[in-house]
């Protein structure tokens, strides 16, 4: 079966949870056999997982005609595809755009990333869209989050296939209720055109069927699941430490909920002391969050790192006898299944999509700090209870694999085409 | 003849209240009082009043030929007396008819088999005496919390003089055995066995008002058909069930009371009769040995005690309770008697069972708690207020075997010095009664040696007599001078005490809330 699949992100260049849930599911998928797809992101840097999926760059496709030789192509963009494909992809060029903004190779520029004119990238790229949809045969659509619902239609359009949109995220999650209607908008334009919808967990589900007005039966859920880390990752060494650690790891935002760990902190440490608490990354609620920790007197116990990345993730998870994701709206929320891959026993609000497939954690509404306290203070001075969840959280999570996701979503293919 | 025997459970567990690890040391009042009211009211309304009722009337309209039996625990018998003390009346009255037999088990529903053999024996003690108390009857068959059974279970139920046990008919145990006999323990032969009948109780508590089920709606002619046509060498039909299944897990609307008064009437009919677990000990003759070597129960579909202590949290609860075990009974505080009693329900562990399989859906039911984490939180925040309050009666360093001597002979030297004041008080009468005429003193010397304080003037006559305590003070100067490492122990325990005594109005409120209900 082949599958046409636009995404924004893919490792190893993420700006956040979208490009490893898409990676993780297209080699799922690809685990589950007898699938051919072509993965289309708007800039490949030519590092990119290459054997279970082909990509095709949005920057490198042409969409209007330029004469240049084999060698020319080669040179320019041979590491990030193969001529031939620039060539069949000029053969499908199908109307003239050449009044847009386009370089020696005819392809349009792309960032790749969230610039501030993203709703000029979108409708780039879904003009590009228009072009590899023409080029690559394919037996079905499959679009990653907001970003790529246009390029989706148009491929759809174009081809005839039927649509399948994953929803990693919606605008309320994002934005507690506070919704864009540009990006209501192009979600809603994007539900309505999908022959089926794809939700990373029953809380988007709903957001989806309520708020967006769609009918049940077109939407399913197909929960994320996570990579198994490396040994090198697992082997970790961390300088030893003689006080407890408590870590939030994530965007410090709104949406994450920072002020009920601050909260919670602030409760365990009446009680308390050698305790250090974490605030490991970045946001625009960050200073906010020192003031705040400030105020409560107990900024000597709080830390924060700032922005981490790759293996600096990791080290902080290892040094962790508790991890915390307090968020007040997450559609998903991958980062406690890391922190369980790594043993770290995890507290997780009841609002988000993961909370639905874990047993081996604990669950408080996110508003609750005391129940949160309640329980940081339950991990760290229990040790039956970190044991406990470190033990059979390590075990649940390392049975939730892409491949049993990657399956249900070659079921709903099946469907679609059978239909 | 075929025999039916009926018994039923009724324990309630004394929840916790939402305790926070604020409250370690500062709260200990452990209990949710509103809680367990509106439980174990709303469970009586519907179920055991109108449930005895029912008995009652059986009992009543068939001459004395029904016969059931019952195994109460004593923290529902607690709540019970508190919350709904008609239920005890109504429970005297079925004790009155004689047709009602009554088990023993463990004051709490505690797991203390497993773990405590000393504190087990003293549990079903206390049990047996309460029984005796409301009902009048020494219990003569024992029943494990949750019949929870193993070979040394037997020996110990057997050495406290229990001609009968009762436990799970568990197919890995029976193997192509049926529970439709009388056994007897493999460790205590003289320890009759009752094997419950799995498929048949839970035909009636948990499958009745089931319309899924294949021999749904059941009806007391067909139930009784079906034991009828049981071959004719299995005699005994061991009928085990909580009686909450009456009302409360099959609703009245369910026909369930109809069902049951019409079973007496079938039975008859095919001349099956009704007996008391000790009449069956009494008159039936076991038909093999029975070996048992790790704990079997009547929970979940492992028939073992995993619900319990089947993971690491409450294997660490369990162990945390229980190490408490030796030095609390050196405690005399009734509170921390209470509260040891309390914590150590089976329930609390039971809520922090991990198990996610459809066992798991039946433990979540029951339990007042989001998760098993929940509970172990919740429980373990109150083991560490109890803790300290348990080291706060005697100083932690002293081991359990010297504090246990040391009090020894605290509590002799009690007994011995009441018995010197009694015979001082006898003595002191007889002068009394010698001295009608005069009395005159050799006070100055006399006094001064006896132990009295008063200067009550001896007469010279009674003056032999009167040195007989003065000679006794030899011997009594010897635990005297042991008196040194208990006079240590008194001095450290100086602090503590004045500590227990500031908390004592603190204390009051609490303890009358308790009785308040």
């Amino acid at each position: 079966m082949k599958a046409l699949m636009f995404g924004w992100e893919f490792p190893p260049h993420i700006l956040g949870g979208l490009g490893t849930a898409s990676f993780g599911l297209t080699k799922g998928m690809a685990q589950c056999g007898d699938m051919d797809i072509t993965f289309v992101i708007p800039k490949p840097w030519g590092d990119e997982p290459k054997d279970f999926a082909r990509i095709i760059g949005a920057n490198t496709t042409p969409v209007a005609w330029r004469d240049v030789n084999w060698d020319y192509v080669e040179g320019r963009i041979g590491k990030v595809l193969d001529p031939q494909t620039y060539y069949d992809l000029r053969d499908h060029i199908y109307s003239d755009f050449n009044y847009m903004n386009t370089n020696d190779l005819g392809c349009i520029e792309f960032s790749g990333r969230y610039p501030d004119n993203l709703l000029e990238e979108i409708n780039n790229y879904s003009i590009v869209a228009g072009v590899i949809a023409r080029t690559v045969e394919c037996d079905v659509i499959h679009s990653h989050d907001w970003l790529t619902y246009p390029a989706g239609i148009h491929a759809k359009q174009v081809t005839g296939k039927p649509l399948v949109i994953h929803v990693h995220a919606t605008d309320f999650d994002r934005s507690r209720g506070n919704v864009n209607p540009t990006v209501f908008g192009i979600e809603k334009d994007g539900m309505n055109n999908a022959d089926h919808i794809i939700t990373v967990s029953d809380l988007t589900r709903k957001t989806v069927i309520e708020k967006y007005g769609i009918s049940p039966d077109k939407v399913t859920t197909v929960h994320n699941a996570v990579e198994p880390l490396s040994q090198e990752l697992l082997d970790l060494e961390v300088p030893p430490k003689h006080e407890k650690v408590v870590t939030f790891l994530g965007r410090i935002t709104m949406q994450k909920g920072p002020e009920y760990f601050v909260d919670a902190a602030w409760q365990v440490l009446q009680k308390v002391r050698n305790v250090q608490f974490v605030m490991a990354g970045s946001g625009d609620m960050m200073e906010k969050m020192i003031r705040l920790a400030a105020r409560r007197h107990i900024a000597g116990r709080f830390h924060f790192t700032g922005f981490l990345k790759g293996k600096q993730v990791y080290e902080m998870l290892k040094a962790s006898d508790v991890y915390i994701m307090p968020s007040v709206s997450e559609p998903f929320g991958i980062s406690p299944l890391e922190a369980m891959q790594m043993g770290v026993p995890s507290i997780i609000s009841k609002q988000s999509g993961c909370a639905e497939i874990l047993n081996n954690v604990i669950k408080v509404d996110y508003w609750d700090t005391n129940a949160i306290a309640d329980a940081i203070y339950s991990i760290i001075k229990y040790p039956a209870m970190y044991n406990q969840l470190r033990e059979q959280g390590l075990e649940e999570v390392n049975q939730i694999t892409w491949d049993k996701a990657g399956a249900k979503v070659i079921d709903i293919y099946k469907r679609l085409i059978n239909r | 003849m075929k025999s039916i025997c009926f018994y039923f459970q009724i324990h309630q567990p004394f929840r916790l209240k939402t305790y926070r690890f604020f409250d370690i040391g500062n709260d200990h009042y452990y209990y949710d009082d509103f809680a367990n009211d509106d439980i174990i009211t709303r469970i009586a309304q519907r179920s055991y009043l109108p449930a005895n009722e029912m008995l009652l009337d059986m009992i009543k309209a068939n001459g004395k030929k029904f016969k059931v039996a019952f195994s109460i625990s004593g923290t529902a018998l607690e709540q019970l007396e508190q919350y709904v003390p008609e239920f005890i009346d109504s429970m005297k009255d079925l004790a009155d008819t004689g047709c009602v037999e009554f088990l023993s088990e463990t004051y709490a529903h505690s797991l203390s088999s497993l773990v405590d053999p000393e504190e087990f024996i003293a549990q079903v003690k206390a049990h047996d005496e309460k029984i005796y108390q409301l009902f009048g009857q020494r219990p003569k068959v024992f029943r494990n919390t949750e019949l929870i059974y193993n070979d040394d279970i037997a020996a110990m139920v057997a050495s406290m003089g229990f001609k009968g046990a009762i436990t799970d008919g568990a197919k890995h145990i029976l193997g192509w055995k049926s529970p439709n006999y009388l056994y007897k323990a493999a460790s205590a032969p003289k320890l009759r066995l009752l094997l419950k009948n799995s498929k048949l109780s839970d035909d009636i508590s948990f499958r009745f008002s089931n319309p899924e089920w294949a021999a749904y709606p059941l009806t007391a002619d067909k139930y009784i058909n079906w034991i009828a046509t049981l071959p004719d060498e299995e005699m005994l039909i061991n009928l085990f069930m909580n009686y909450e299944t009456f009302g409360e897990l099959q609703p009245r609307e369910s026909g369930i009371f109809e069902f049951m008064k019409a079973l007496p009437r079938f039975a008859a009919e095919h001349g099956i009769e009704f007996m008391t677990p000790s009449e069956v000990v009494s008159k039936m003759k076991p038909v093999s040995e029975l070996s048992v070597m790790h704990p079997i129960s009547w929970a979940d579909e492992a028939r073992d005690t995993s619900a319990w202590m089947g993971n690491i949290l409450q294997e660490e609860a369990v162990n945390k309770l229980y190490c408490l075990g030796e030095r609390i009974r050196l405690i005399q505080d009734k509170r921390i008697r209470q509260d040891w009693n309390y914590l150590q329900a089976s329930d609390h562990f039971y809520y922090m069972c991990t198990k996610h399989s459809s066992d798991g859906s039946v433990h979540s039911h029951y339990s007042p708690y989001d998760s098993p984490y929940a509970a172990f939180t919740n429980y373990m925040n109150v083991l560490s207020d109890f803790l300290i309050r348990v080291r706060e009666q005697f100083p932690e360093e002293i081991e359990n075997e010297e504090l246990n001597a040391l009090l020894l002979t605290i509590r002799n030297q009690e007994h011995e010095i009441e018995e010197l004041n009694r015979e001082v008080e006898l003595l002191r009468k007889n002068i009394v009664m010698d001295t009608t005429g005069d009395f005159v003193p050799k006070v100055e010397e006399e006094p001064k040696e006896e132990p009295k304080p008063t200067e009550k003037p001896e007469p010279k006559p009674k003056k032999a007599p009167a040195k007989k305590p003065a000679e006794k003070k030899t011997p009594a100067k010897k635990p005297a001078e042991k008196k040194a490492p208990a006079k240590k122990l008194a001095e450290k325990k100086a602090p503590v005490k004045k500590a227990t005594e500031k908390k004592a109005p603190a204390k009051k409120p609490a303890a009358k809330k308790t009785t308040k209900k």
